[in-house]
């Protein structure tokens, strides 16, 4: 079989399991439904890697296919097709997407075993999967634009899961809200790539574009810029970002799959697949670059100060695809899509043992009341640990060859580029002092109440129906949560999940270390090799330096943070006292809400508020009063006639032809 | 014969019918004024198509008879129903259609 009709067949299968599951929701056995998901998703997954292997087995330079099934649109030099392309970039996100996604259904089907909304969960789910994977293998700008407005409503729908919770449901519409806007900015991209080009397929695009655009032409900056509104929009980075930590209100097994490994790394993908289109505008990409970079380091100082476990980790996945974003814009391609494989593991695992963790803790997700857990939930905690290991880019973790080969490559392009390796190496200072905060202050120390209870009696305390986060009581007679799940200790379907994960975690970057091999670098070389900066290359020198580098900050990091929450636990109220402007700063999320309320959500009510008062009254109001008047005004008249007599209609009858007659008559004559 | 005295015959018939329908109050009486009127139509018909010489107009004439009779039978059963339910028997009481 071709390339292409595996691809197919990659895309099928989650669509048929959604399907299923959502109309089968009455019939199929709870257990059933969760099954069918994870085996679509798995399906899915070996296709993928019948995908790669097929593709594997043709020449480099061949590795490129479109296959269409059928026309959406064909008319007046519009060519729109159901089309997919088929290349080793598509290829990498299918496999990380469908292979990340596999266990994490497996993780669901045991951690949302409690929960009455089981069957919709996967039926979402597997939507989100089949959405994602649209959005990765489209050929043309439609279908990705398609694609990337249904992860939009995946997203919708599973952070507003637990529908009876005013918080979730209100994240669920701001991440909505926030995602359209980006979706603005691509369809705009398209229609001006489709008014420069005449074309909305991607080979066709990047072939023509080379020869109709010079470099950093207001056009091709403009589309540059408003396909980066669509990415950052997607990716949650700055000013776009607000959307992602309320995300969090979903369930951890979303959080994990969606807000971590795969939806909010589309914006990086969608980078890396117009490349093209950057290397024509240099600035556009330059712009892309700050941002990222303003993005990780802002998120992660947030990321140091959050109490909020998965709030914490939320901003922590702001912050890693601040590096993606910045490694695919200054033209460290493969290394962009390696951090983004490895994120992928480690973010996942990292949400999977905070989902468990706060399943233990009876949902409850403030990092002050946890402590101890290192004895309660060993497997969890060991995993929490490989994840924060990974995150921290521990030498020898998957996190320590990918985010050190971005800021190796921006070191070597030189120039004002240096710039991203210093500050990133600041950042992944932050990253290891903030992902260690979380350990240690999670898994040593004297176990907590439920910790304790844990030890003692191996049960997980009963959760109170309440919103974490408000303590708002909830209804549990409508398929409410009941919020009751299950912990990974406890459950085997979550520990293979999370096992698998913590193998590729810690071993998932020797896949690709300097001067050994280049898995991902060969494999993907084909899709960037037309790229000026392609010709960029550090050596293995300088690699292995920065590799050393990043491993002795990785370690400092970790050693602060053990400074600071094990060996004097004191110190971080003092630095509190001390600095206490900039953690207000930090606390309040640098104000972004604040100043985006102020910005856009105002003016906004202001202007609806006018129109409501004005417009809406005198005009539109005036317009249907209006038209009812008439009618009724006129309906008055036509009423007098109706009077309820025979008699007066038959005269009416016989005056009517009387009268007709009469004129006939005259006018013969 | 000429055509006139048949023609001036139907129009005193149809006058008849007309007059009869606007000044009479009883629904039975209404009716019959009707059917008056259809065969004062009838007759003009009739008397056209002889003196045109071909039977279009017979024709005509047997397709008012039969909805004449179809109204007939629609109106005697108003009537029926409307003396069961022992409602006035004057159309000039029965003004529940008015608008």
């Amino acid at each position: 079989m071709s390339a292409t009709a595996w691809a197919w067949l990659v895309l099928l299968f989650p669509l048929l399991g959604s399907i299923t599951i959502g109309l089968g929701f009455r019939v199929l056995p709870e257990r059933a439904a969760g099954a069918i998901g994870t085996a679509a998703i798995a399906l899915s997954f070996a296709c993928g890697i019948a995908t790669l292997l097929t593709l594997l087995g043709e020449d480099p330079e061949a590795r490129h296919h479109a296959s269409s099934l059928w026309d959406y649109a064909s008319a007046a030099g519009l060519d729109i097709k159901l089309g997919i392309f088929v290349d080793p970039l598509s290829v990498f996100m299918v496999l990380v997407v469908t292979g990340v996604s596999t266990l994490i259904h497996l993780y669901s089907f045991g951690y949302m075993g409690s929960d009455r909304g089981y069957r919709r969960f996967f039926s979402y789910l597997n939507f989100f999967v089949f959405s994602m994977l649209l959005l990765v293998l489209a050929g043309n700008f439609v279908l990705l634009t398609v694609g990337w407005a249904f992860v939009g409503f995946a997203s919708y729908a599973l952070i507003s899961f637990w529908y009876r919770r005013t918080t979730a449901t209100g994240a669920g519409m701001k991440a909505f809200v926030i995602n359209v806007v980006g979706d603005i900015g691509l369809v705009l991209a398209a229609f001006l790539i489709f008014r420069e080009l005449g074309t909305f397929d991607y080979e066709a695009v990047f072939t023509k574009a080379p020869e109709v655009f010079a470099v950093n032409e207001w056009t091709i900056t403009a589309i540059c810029l408003l396909l980066l509104l669509g990415a950052f929009a997607k990716s949650a980075q700055l000013p776009l970002h607000t959307w992602l930590p309320d995300a969090m209100e979903g369930p951890t097994p979303v959080s994990a799959l969606i807000h971590a490994a795969t939806m909010v790394t589309a914006g990086v993908y969608l980078i890396a697949r117009t490349h093209v289109l950057f290397d024509l505008a240099p600035t556009a990409a330059d712009v892309a670059a700050f941002i990222g970079l303003a993005t990780l380091l802002v998120a992660g100082t947030i990321a140091l100060v959050m109490t909020d476990l998965k709030r914490a980790i939320a901003y922590s996945t702001m912050s890693q695809i601040g590096y993606m974003v910045v490694g695919v814009s200054i033209g460290a391609f493969s290394a962009g899509m390696f951090h983004l494989m490895t994120h992928a593991f480690f973010k996942a695992l990292l949400f999977m043992a905070a989902g468990s963790i706060i399943a233990a803790m009876a949902n409850r997700q403030d990092i002050d009341e946890m402590s101890g857990f290192g004895r309660a939930m060993r497997f969890t905690s060991a995993m929490l640990l490989i994840g924060g290991l990974a995150l921290a880019a521990f030498p020898g973790t998957s996190g320590f060859f990918s985010k050190d080969e971005i800021l190796a490559y921006a070191e070597a392009r030189g120039g004002m580029y240096v710039i991203f390796t210093v500050l990133g190496y600041v950042g992944a200072l932050l990253t290891a002092i903030y992902t260690f905060r979380l350990v240690f202050r999670i898994l040593p120390g004297v176990p907590c109440k439920e910790a304790q209870e844990l030890i003692e009696t191996g049960h997980v305390v009963h959760a109170e129906p309440e919103n974490p986060a408000t303590g708002e009581v909830e209804d549990t007679d409508v398929g409410f949560p009941g919020s009751e799940h299950h912990i990974a200790d406890q459950n085997g379907p979550m520990k293979v999940a999370m096992g698998v994960l913590g193998f590729l975690a810690l071993v998932g970057g020797l896949v690709q270390i300097p001067g050994v091999d280049d898995a991902i670098g060969a494999f993907l070389e084909p899709v960037f090799h037309d790229s000026p900066l392609a010709e960029v290359h550090p050596t293995v020198g300088a690699e292995w330096a920065g590799l050393g580098i990043g491993g002795a900050i990785s370690i400092l990091g970790i050693f602060i943070a053990y400074f600071f929450y094990v060996a004097q636990p004191a110190t971080p109220a003092i630095l509190i006292q001390r600095l206490r402007p900039i953690y207000t700063l930090f606390v309040n999320k640098w104000y972004f809400d604040e100043l985006i309320d102020f910005l856009v959500v105002r003016p906004a009510l202001a202007i609806g508020r006018f129109a409501n008062r004005t417009f809406e009254r005198f005009v539109v109001d005036g317009l249907v009063n209006g038209t009812a008047e008439t009618v009724r005004g006129a309906g008055g008249i036509v009423r007098l006639v109706q009077s309820g007599f025979v008699r007066s209609y038959a005269l009416l009858l016989i005056a009517g032809f009387a009268g007709l007659a009469l004129y006939f008559l005259l006018a013969s004559s | 014969m000429s055509i006139e005295w048949y023609i001036v015959l139907s129009s005193l018939l149809f006058a008849t019918g007309a007059i009869g329908i606007l000044i009479r109050r009883s629904p039975v009486v209404i009716l019959l004024c009707l059917e008056l009127m259809l065969n004062a139509g009838n007759l003009a018909l009739i008397a056209f198509s002889r003196m045109v010489g071909n039977q279009e107009g017979q024709v005509f004439a047997l397709i008012v008879m039969v909805v004449a009779a179809c109204e007939v039978v629609v109106g005697l059963g108003l009537i029926v129903a409307i003396f069961r339910r022992k409602l006035p028997l004057d159309v000039d009481e029965l003004t529940e259609l008015r608008g």
